[in-house]
């Protein structure tokens, strides 16, 4: 029998459908694993074995009691969270040193979504501190390495849960993303990362970075495994007001609609000098496929794509700035008696906050401070107009847009945590849509000269991730990417 | 342009954070060399284009005035550094006010 742990999501959920396998029987496969594996890989920074077990019995009791009809989504099915969603009792670090002792005392509502869809919670995976990065290397405990070859980053901030699922170490995960935070790791992990339309998913839980931009997205090995984790945590949360109220799809129903008859955009500004060839041929080659199975190809122009860098880096540093202003040492977290209270305020965050933290921070204060706040944040404001409109421009004539989901395949460890400005450029294909709040997702469509993977991503308008997933399913199908595996799994 | 040392300072002070001489060295080539790559915004004319600070259409969101639990009071302070009478204790603030 194939082990356990290399089984997708969806036949994991058809074994345990037929009794073939408990849930205890997973899950402690899953745990096996990790305890070996994780040695190398680094994923997770919390694991909750016994929590996990105690779950995965009460599936199985739970699936004994069952009569006819369709089990929750995720009976049964052990799942990894980033750790920047709270989960009660369990630590919740945002891979800061600020939060390193924090107990949330209430879990999100993703969380106790997928909870209620029967899902084991295996840990808490590894993140860029406040998901500010684009490498994991910004974890204040330890960076996470790509499974595909050890010495290179698995990309960021949820570099945890996609080289968790890279691994086999989870059959999926959730991540957050800001400006391409579970997109382009998915792209450095050979895995599917889908980042759902800003209002699909509750906030409620997710620990704030940039509120105009965050959302909570999934990462799976195929697509019909993010479809069935999107299915399980969409939908309208009366705790967070900028959920929004708007009908969630059956997205498995549609999936394998194939593409025929769908215009698919290539927008031109997406194939810029400095992209690695590979990644580009085989972002072309994708789009052959794409061709041959019956969508129409257009060429479509994004004209203000070079602008979403500066745009994103002053307007997420300034919401970025405001948020962390909480991280006080008053209520929770570090804190560090001062002189007084200013005192106290200024050398907690001096010490519980990492360099990539306080850039921001400083950053984001600069662009909101008097005599700047015109040429910075409103300037940027503005300019993000002018990126939204580009979109529904492109997107009135398409049904969705396809590109390069990165410029690179993953980097090494530390090539580039001394010029932040490189590692900010690390996002320049997944920024624009983060910007206009809109859905995308990346899955594997070939590998370099070297065996890493290549990311595709699929650009959708908003609430119409049912189209992204069946674009992506039908390029999947037709392709055997996804049955790669890293050596180590 | 490179940022002053003194603007620097500043930014620390309004962001509460007490930086080492060195992090404000850092800093002050770090933010300089960002702040120049963002000058590019400027070649845009956005005279007349309103700023998006949501892409959500703008509305209030009102609910019903009912009461739902809230957490225990002993959870929320479980984190929290030191409390007393169900309130989070803080340094003096002001002193000498009887």
């Amino acid at each position: 029998m194939k082990e356990l742990a290399h089984l997708t999501l969806q036949d994991a959920r058809d074994l345990l459908c037929r009794r073939e396998v408990s849930s205890v029987e997973l899950t402690q496969a899953m745990l096996d694993r990790i305890l070996t594996l994780d040695n190398d890989v680094k994923a997770y920074l919390t694991l909750t074995p016994e929590l996990a077990l105690e779950q995965a019995a009460d599936a199985d009791r739970i699936r004994a009691g069952l009569g006819a009809g369709d089990p929750p989504s995720l009976l049964g099915i052990p799942l990894a969270l980033k750790d920047i969603l709270c989960l009660e009792g369990v630590p919740t670090t945002c891979g800061s040193r600020i939060l390193e002792d924090y107990l949330p005392p209430f879990s999100a509502t993703a969380v106790e979504k997928l909870r209620e869809a029967g899902a084991v919670i295996l840990g808490k995976t590894n993140t860029d501190e406040f998901a500010m990065g684009s490498s994991t290397e910004n974890s204040a405990f330890f960076p996470t390495h790509n499974p595909w070859d050890l010495s290179r980053v698995p990309g960021g901030s949820s570099g945890g849960s996609a080289a968790a699922v890279a691994a086999r170490m989870a059959f999926g995960a959730l991540g957050s993303d800001t400006g391409g935070s579970v997109r382009q790791p998915a792209a450095l992990c050979g895995v599917v990362g889908l980042k759902p339309t800003y209002g699909r998913v509750s906030r409620w839980g997710l620990v704030a970075f940039a509120s105009s931009l965050d959302q909570i997205g999934c990462l799976a090995r195929t697509v019909a495994d993010a479809t069935i984790l999107i299915g399980a945590i969409a939908g309208y949360d009366p705790r967070d007001s900028t959920s929004v109220n708007t009908p969630v799809p059956n997205y498995l129903a549609s999936l394998r609609s194939g593409v025929q008859g769908l215009r698919i955009g290539v927008p031109r500004e997406y194939y810029l000098e400095g992209i690695q060839l590979e990644v580009e041929s085989a972002v072309r080659a994708a789009i052959a496929t794409l061709a041959e199975l019956g969508a129409e190809i257009i060429d479509v122009s994004l004209p203000h794509t070079e602008y979403a860098l500066p745009v994103y880096y002053l307007i997420a540093p300034a919401e970025a700035a405001a948020n962390l202003a909480r991280y006080d040492g008053v209520r929770y977290g570090l804190s560090q008696q001062g002189g007084d209270l200013w005192d106290g305020y200024r050398q907690t965050r001096e010490q519980g906050f990492g360099p990539e933290v306080k850039r921001r921070i400083m950053l984001g204060t600069y662009a909101l401070s008097a005599g700047y706040y015109d040429a910075y944040y409103l300037k940027a404001s503005q300019v993000r107009t002018l990126i939204r409109r580009d979109f529904d421009r492109a997107l009135a004539n398409c049904d969705v847009l396809v590109a390069p989901t990165t410029p690179t395949t993953a980097f090494k460890l530390g090539e580039k945590t001394g010029d932040p400005l490189q590692m900010y450029l690390e996002d320049v294909f997944t920024l624009a849509l983060s910007l206009a709040g809109l859905c995308g997702l990346s899955l594997p469509c070939g590998f370099d000269q070297m065996g890493l993977p290549i990311g595709l991503q699929i650009m959708g308008g908003a609430f119409d991730e049912a189209t992204v997933l069946r674009v992506a399913h039908a390029y999947e199908q037709a392709t055997n990417w996804h049955k790669r595996m890293p050596a180590i799994a | 342009m490179k940022l002053s040392l003194a603007q620097v300072e500043h930014v620390a002070e309004l962001a509460q954070l007490a930086l080492t001489e060195e992090e404000t060295e850092r800093f002050r080539e770090q933010l300089s060399s960002i702040l120049a790559y963002a000058e590019r915004l400027q070649a845009l004319d956005t005279a007349d284009i309103p700023a998006t600070a949501t892409v959500l259409p703008l509305e209030n969101v009102l609910r019903d005035d009912t009461v739902h639990p809230s957490l225990p009071v002993a959870d929320v302070l479980a984190n929290a550094p030191a409390g007393e009478n169900n309130c989070f204790r803080v340094p003096v603030v002001l002193e000498g006010e009887a």
